[in-house]
């Protein structure tokens, strides 16, 4: 089974700390990558650019409405994401709470519905890679 | 009196006795209909209606009686009420009435241990049986126990349903099994209350309430135990370990909130007072004559609060402990925690020798202590690369941040 963890965190908060904790937040994701990846469950991962960088379209009123900034204006972003394939949402919420986001964000846990070949969605129920 | 201190006043006593009498009122209701579901529907109806009734007649002088009444009626009672429910109030206060005069002085029996039995039975699940001990003996709600447990909510309520449907369908009892079997059911219950001291202990800033009234409510679960069955040596041989993990709490992060390592813990903070509990428990336990798996945990805890204390090694006696346990439970984190006595006594050669012959164990790659220990040993024995390595797979696998940023700084202290 598929999973999205969505890493949400306070950008500002973690770029207002001081160089050498920055530098330790980096290499604890960097160790958490490692780790998924040694378990073979890593299916894909992104850091995204700072919501400062994201401009977000809406239809209201039929109209099209290009806004600056992320969708929702909350302190905490998305910013980031690892696709992981694992047993079950148990699974994926031991490795959800072993990312570094979940101490100091929070980390969303969503299954995934893969477009399959007949153009219709269903759950992934792929094996785990061994 | 006023009728907002009558309001406070009943619920001040509906909340005490929800503290005090949960788990012994609902292991009554369920005790014949074994529906645990019905039962706690229908004392959670009772309670709503001592919030009700309590203001303005009173509290009653047997408030657990008044309780158990009102919810046996609301058992029987629950599917007429539903197609009348504007008539409810005033059938609430008919049944106040009728139970005041019959459970007056009613001594409601203990059958908590019973109730407990059940929750841990062979034919339940046993990742479920924690949380379902801590819903039926102590009221716990679904999205509490999901999160010290990390399973979702909703995941968690669909496994407490259906351990339910289970104990009701396929009628498991309610009660103290036979003499032959209950060494080992008494050990599920046992495994179970660990479990869940377990999930507690393994925050202990106590930043997440969930999980830091866990250990509480798994301490509760074990004096009951012990209380309620007294001749079991086991049981105050986790009650011996659990409460030597717990009088540590305080010492086990700093002021900034960083993880403190046993051997750098300050024993002024322990709490004594639980320690001297423990060791009486210990020794009551010992006195059985019967060793298990729990007693020698306790053991092992209090051969470290003692060399902590007085500075004397006692590794060799530590060592000797974990090979009795180790014979006794063949589990390879157990073989993990003997590794590290035997790097004390024979040095970490020795004892990332026995590490490597676990390594070939599966369960294992994603275990964190194991590569922690590794990568402590290796440091140790001065590969530094490998430790390096090792390090950086504990420090990924670890989910408490305390820990995580311990780790980091060990793995940066490295020489290069």
């Amino acid at each position: 089974m598929q999973y999205l963890l969505m890493v949400y965190a306070n950008e500002a908060g973690l770029l207002s700390r001081p160089k050498a904790e920055q530098e330790q937040a980096v290499a604890a994701y960097t160790a958490y990558f490692e780790a998924l990846k040694n378990a073979g469950v890593l299916a894909g991962s992104n850091r995204l650019q700072p919501s400062s960088s994201a401009t977000t379209v809406r239809i209201a009123d039929g109209k099209s409405q290009v806004l600056d900034g992320p969708f929702a204006d909350s302190k905490e972003q998305l910013g980031g994401y690892f696709l992981i394939d694992v047993a079950d949402l148990d699974a994926a919420l031991t490795w959800a709470a072993r990312c570094p986001a979940a101490s100091h964000g929070a980390v969303e846990v969503r299954p995934i519905w893969v477009l399959n070949r007949e153009g219709t969605y269903q759950a992934d129920q792929s094996a785990v890679p061994a | 009196m006023s009728r907002e201190r009558h309001n406070g006043q009943a619920r001040d006593t509906a909340d005490a006795v929800a503290r005090r009498s949960y788990g012994k009122l609902i292991a009554c209701l369920v005790a014949r209909t074994r529906d645990l579901t019905a039962a706690e529907d229908a004392l959670s109806d009772a309670f709503a209606a001592a919030l009700l009734d309590w203001p303005v007649n009173g509290c009653p002088a047997n408030p657990e009686g008044w309780l158990l009444t009102v919810a046996r009626r609301k058992t029987i009672d629950r599917a007429r009420r539903s197609r009348s429910a504007d008539s409810a109030v005033e059938h609430l206060q008919r049944l106040a009435e009728e139970s005041a005069a019959a459970g007056e002085d009613a001594q409601i029996p203990d059958r908590r241990l019973a109730l407990m039995f059940a929750c841990a039975h062979p034919a339940i699940e046993a990742n479920i049986r924690a949380p379902l001990m801590l819903q039926a003996v102590l009221g716990l709600d679904a999205k509490s126990i999901a999160s010290a447990f990390l399973v979702s909510p909703a995941a968690m309520g669909k496994r407490l349903a259906r351990a339910k449907e289970k104990i009701r369908q396929a009628a498991i009892p309610f009660g103290i099994p036979e003499l032959a079997e209950l060494p080992a059911r008494r050990d599920a219950v046992l495994d179970a209350i660990y479990a869940g001291f377990t999930e507690g202990w393994n925050d202990p800033g106590g930043t997440d309430l969930a999980r830091r009234d866990l250990t509480q409510e798994a301490l509760f679960l074990a004096r009951l135990m012990a209380e309620l069955l007294p001749e079991e040596p086991e049981t105050f041989g986790l009650l011996a370990l659990m409460l030597h993990a717990e009088a540590r709490r305080a010492a086990r992060r700093d002021s900034e909130g960083h993880y403190v390592p046993l051997a750098a813990q300050n024993p002024a903070l322990w709490n004594s007072r639980m320690i001297d509990q423990a060791e009486v428990l210990l020794r009551h336990a010992g006195a059985f004559g019967v060793v298990g798996r729990y007693q020698l945990e306790a053991a092992l805890q209090s051969a470290h609060v003692h060399r902590c204390r007085t500075g004397k090694d006692n590794w060799p006696e530590i060592l000797q402990l974990y090979d009795i346990l180790l014979a006794l439970s063949d589990s390879p984190v157990v073989a993990i925690n003997r590794a590290l006595a035997v790097a004390e006594v024979q040095g970490a050669g020795a004892a990332l020798d026995i590490l490597d012959a676990l390594a070939a164990d599966a369960r294992l790659a994603d275990y964190q202590p194991y590569w922690a220990a590794r990568a402590e040993l290796l440091a140790r024995t001065k590969v530094y690369g490998d430790a390096r390595k090792a390090y950086e797979i504990a420090i990924g696998l670890q989910r408490d941040p305390a820990v995580r940023s311990f780790l980091q700084r060990r793995q940066s202290a490295l020489p290069r």
